[in-house]
């Protein structure tokens, strides 16, 4: 089982609320730095700083657009010099949704949600493979969604883009395995953020758990991927949804 | 990066081969690397670190047509020059 190396540090996309935060603070509590990024934020990525380094961490907040052109690149390199080390914990967190009836889903939204949950993925992914290659280690964790497995109507895109999230996890998981770096999927169902706070409460019944799960249950799954302890688990998708997708 | 010798850029290549974990008893010019059993996995590593060293970008077409480790040290020094 391989250890991680000293100078290691983490990096979540999306970090400045919700899932994110919570991912950003397990892994603070576990020992990683954690470069965070957020894209308006600025004020809640401050507190989630604050909140890691009052219980001891190290955190930073990195602005990042992850659909722009060389921005993955650019934040992972920002990371490396702000933190110390390279990254290699890539937790691939920040995501959009513009639901819509696919009658009505018009090309723009489509392409959003595909640009932001899946190529900036991907693209973060390609740019932080190299170090972890070079350490023999990486853990990359993707957030997808119990959505893009069982369908949810008025999501096409954003199940569209989830599923061939769990499917280039798998594929880019054999290609670096024998590397000693990891790369999972974590599938969480209805969780309580800002994200799903318009979704009607009706939604619950239809989960086997009858609640929402917490952005922390989440987060103690992307943990454990992340962890030494996980090394012998790759290409799979953990799912965090009250049963679901059971 | 016109400086870059055939020494130094054969031993960044032999490095990182060795870090592979090939035999480099059996480095020579016309040494294949699938005789070292370099994957392409491997030789993606290496473009990468040839980057890095001497800021030369191979691409996935350039790594094709590389078979030896000659082929390897003239194509990184054709276009390091």
């Amino acid at each position: 089982m391989s250890e991680r190396p000293q100078d290691a540090v983490a990096l979540v996309t999306g970090g400045s609320r919700g899932i994110g935060a919570a991912i950003a603070g397990a892994l603070a509590a576990d020992g990683w730095p954690v470069a965070l990024t957020y894209r308006s934020g600025a004020q809640e990525a401050a507190a989630v700083v604050a909140a890691i380094e009052a219980a001891g961490g190290r955190a930073v907040a990195l602005q990042s657009d992850v659909t722009a052109d060389g921005a993955a690149a650019a934040v992972l390199e920002t990371a490396r010099e702000q933190l110390g080390g390279p990254v290699l914990t890539l937790v691939n967190n920040a995501g959009v949704r513009e639901d819509d009836l696919a009658i009505s889903l018009d090309d723009e939204r489509w392409q959003r949600v595909i640009d932001t949950n899946l190529t900036a993925v991907f693209r973060m992914m390609r740019e932080a493979l190299g170090p972890m290659l070079r350490a023999r280690h990486g853990r990359i964790v993707n957030i997808a969604s119990v959505v893009g497995l069982r369908a949810n109507a008025g999501q096409a895109n954003y199940a569209a883009a989830k599923g061939g999230l769990v499917a280039a996890t798998k594929t880019i998981a054999v290609e670096v395995a024998r590397r000693g770096v990891t790369v999972n999927a974590v599938a969480p169902g209805f969780i309580a953020t800002d994200m799903t706070a318009d979704l009607p409460k009706e939604f619950l019944d239809g989960i086997p758990a009858r609640r929402a799960g917490m952005p922390e249950e989440v987060a103690a799954a992307v943990r454990f991927l992340a962890s030494d302890d996980a090394g012998y688990v790759t290409g799979s998708t953990l799912y965090v949804d009250g049963g679901l997708a059971a | 990066m016109s400086s870059v010798t055939q020494e130094q850029v054969e031993e960044v290549v032999h490095k990182a081969l060795e870090s592979f974990g090939a035999d480099p008893t059996e480095f020579a010019p016309g040494t294949t690397f699938e005789s070292l059993d370099i994957d392409s996995l491997d030789l993606a590593e290496l473009s990468q670190i040839v980057d890095e060293e001497f800021g030369v970008t191979l691409k996935g077409d350039d790594m094709k047509q590389i078979r030896t480790l000659g082929d390897a040290v003239s194509l990184i020094l054709e276009r390091a020059a």
